[in-house]
């Protein structure tokens, strides 16, 4: 137990002082304060007049100002607070010899990068708390509605699902920094992997969709067929980490939306079920949606991490 | 207790590939000396370390490091051992005290025992004044001080320096091969060296092996193996030429 606690308070230790650490956390911050803001702003004006709106306080994650909404946001570009603080842990140190010392010490080898996982969870955590804090903090003061339980208990979701998520692209990270013996390699392995997930696969869904099934705009075509390509579209945007996250926190964090699915795809009774029945749902039935989403996303997370710690264990020593 | 045995390997093998890097390795090491590990690059002296080290599984073999089998008991065999690796690397962006602090923590020593220690050693292999110097800023030479500060603090009943003193100036040199020498008398640590530097190596190694191949091609005291080759245990014959003697006839 004390190789992995020394090396987790280490580790922390690292990124807190970091340079990449500062700069990853003042862009973030400065970014997610002026969406809170915008979005603040925003919803001043179109509440002014209205008694009592439900669930204003969550608007401040969702509201898109002139830009993006911070949920959207965080999806964007949380996965590069994950990638920059794992893309060199472990090939750094053995460029640099330290590899090998820590191996000949009285530790067990896995508490290395258990250790090193754990204080990048950590730090995106605190990362994450803190801006949600922040931006809580001024929407208070902006919009001056204090969240009611329930909201802060939607957020409190949302958190935990944002620290699964960008677990996740920590783990590829570490992962990429086992296999490749480069520090530039391994970066530029994380940043195309991210790429790909975040930007191509949403188009390629599409793509995907129109050769499976082709649909002519022009002419009226069979609502089968129509219901058929939007299905097929979304599962294959689903393979990204990042459409399971926009889904689930979607869900979590507005009360209002009942479910992920596209409104053509739903059948007809679906359908008068969320024209006639306007109530938000509770907390659990949101979270009860999305579970398959988190629970994939829990899952992905665990099996990059199995497979570095995999790698790891049996990595022979002699190339260190 | 000197002069028992505590390092014993018997047809140690390690197989990469098609390549055999050690192969039929037999050998001991007794306790308490300084045992020379001689041989040119690449004729698997690292290789036996990390096997005896329990960091690389021999293909074959047997080894014993205190009675333990280091695979097995890695961790028992971990305690006991103090390595420097070839290219010894510490963060550069933490100072002296710092880097030993952690090595200490990793050895489960706390903070309050481990601070009087690293300054002694530091002391002793004459880094106090640059103790809280960031480790990018050494050369060559103080790195090589700091991992005998780093074995001084761990004080482990065995020490394998490899090559602790390449790429040193004589002066560092012979100030390093103090050091371990000092390691060995003063704490009775069983010290094997690998190292090319021949004459430093004659000056304080009780006996040595010489590697080729993967293959131990010579196992002795300096005075057996001159005797054997030169006919006369004489101290007139350097290592040089006994090794030189060794590598004609291969």
């Amino acid at each position: 137990m004390t190789g992995i606690g020394t090396i987790f308070r280490k580790e922390l230790s690292d990124h807190f002082s970091s340079y990449r650490f500062t700069i990853l956390f003042a862009l973030i911050a400065m970014a997610s304060l002026i969406t809170a803001y915008m979005a603040g702003i925003g919803l001043r004006e179109e509440l002014a007049g209205i008694a009592k709106p439900k669930f204003v306080f969550l608007m401040l994650f969702t509201a898109t100002g002139s830009l993006f909404s911070l949920v959207q946001f965080v999806a964007f570009f949380g996965p590069l607070i994950g990638l920059l603080l794992g893309f060199d842990s472990i090939n750094r140190e053995r460029s640099s010899g330290t590899l090998s010392t820590l191996v000949s010490q009285p530790i067990y080898r896995d508490s290395i990068i258990n250790g090193k996982f754990l204080a990048g969870v950590v730090t995106i955590s605190s990362i994450l708390l803190s801006i949600t804090l922040v931006v809580s903090g001024l929407g208070l003061s902006l919009i001056g509605v204090v969240p009611g339980p329930e909201e802060v208990w939607r957020i409190f979701f949302y958190l935990i699902i944002s620290i699964v998520y960008i677990s996740f692209w920590l783990a590829v990270s570490i992962l990429f920094s086992i296999l490749f013996r480069g520090v530039a390699t391994s970066a530029l392995a994380t940043l195309a992997v991210w790429i790909f997930f975040s930007f191509f696969i949403p188009i390629g869904a599409s793509v995907v969709a129109n050769a499976v099934v082709p649909l002519d705009i022009q002419k009226q075509e069979n609502p089968e067929l129509l219901v058929k390509r939007i299905k097929l579209e979304r599962g294959v945007s689903l393979i990204s980490p990042m459409q399971l996250y926009n889904d689930s926190t979607a869900i979590v964090i507005d009360p209002t939306r009942k479910t992920t699915k596209a409104f053509v795809v739903m059948g007809p009774l679906e359908r008068m079920s969320q024209e006639r029945f306007q109530r938000p749902l509770e907390l659990l039935q949101s979270v009860h949606i999305v579970i398959p989403h988190i629970i994939t996303l829990i899952s992905i997370t665990f099996i990059c991490f199995g497979l570095s710690y995999a790698i790891f264990m049996k990595q022979e020593i002699r190339s260190f | 207790m000197r002069g028992e045995t505590i390092i014993e390997t018997r047809g140690l093998t390690k197989v990469y590939g098609s390549q055999k890097a050690v192969s039929d390795l037999t050998f001991s090491v007794k306790e308490g000396e300084i045992f020379g590990f001689l041989g040119p690059n690449g004729s698997g002296k690292t290789t036996t370390l990390l096997m005896l080290l329990g960091l690389t599984e021999p293909t074959s073999g047997w080894a014993r490091v205190a009675g333990f089998d280091p695979l097995r008991e890695s961790m028992k065999v971990k305690r006991i051992i103090g390595y420097i690796p070839e290219n010894i690397g510490f963060y550069e962006d933490m100072n002296a005290v710092e880097n030993l602090r952690f090595i200490a923590r990793l050895n489960g020593l706390t903070d309050k025992v481990s601070t009087g220690k690293i300054m002694d050693a530091l002391e002793t292999v004459g880094l106090s004044d640059e103790a809280t110097k960031k480790v990018g800023a050494y050369s060559r030479g103080m790195r090589q001080r700091l991992g005998i500060a780093e074995i001084m603090i761990k004080e482990p009943k065995i020490a394998f320096l490899d090559e602790p003193t390449l790429g040193l100036d004589p002066e560092a040199t012979t100030k390093n091969i103090g050091f371990i020498q000092a390691l060995s008398k003063d704490k009775n640590i069983t010290v094997i060296l690998s190292s090319h530097d021949l004459k430093q190596v004659q000056k304080i190694a009780a006996r040595i092996g010489i590697m080729l191949e993967g293959k131990m091609i010579a196992e002795g005291t300096f005075k057996d193996l001159t005797q054997e080759k030169f006919g006369v245990g004489d101290s007139r014959i350097s290592l040089d030429d006994l090794y030189m003697k060794y590598f004609q006839e291969v």
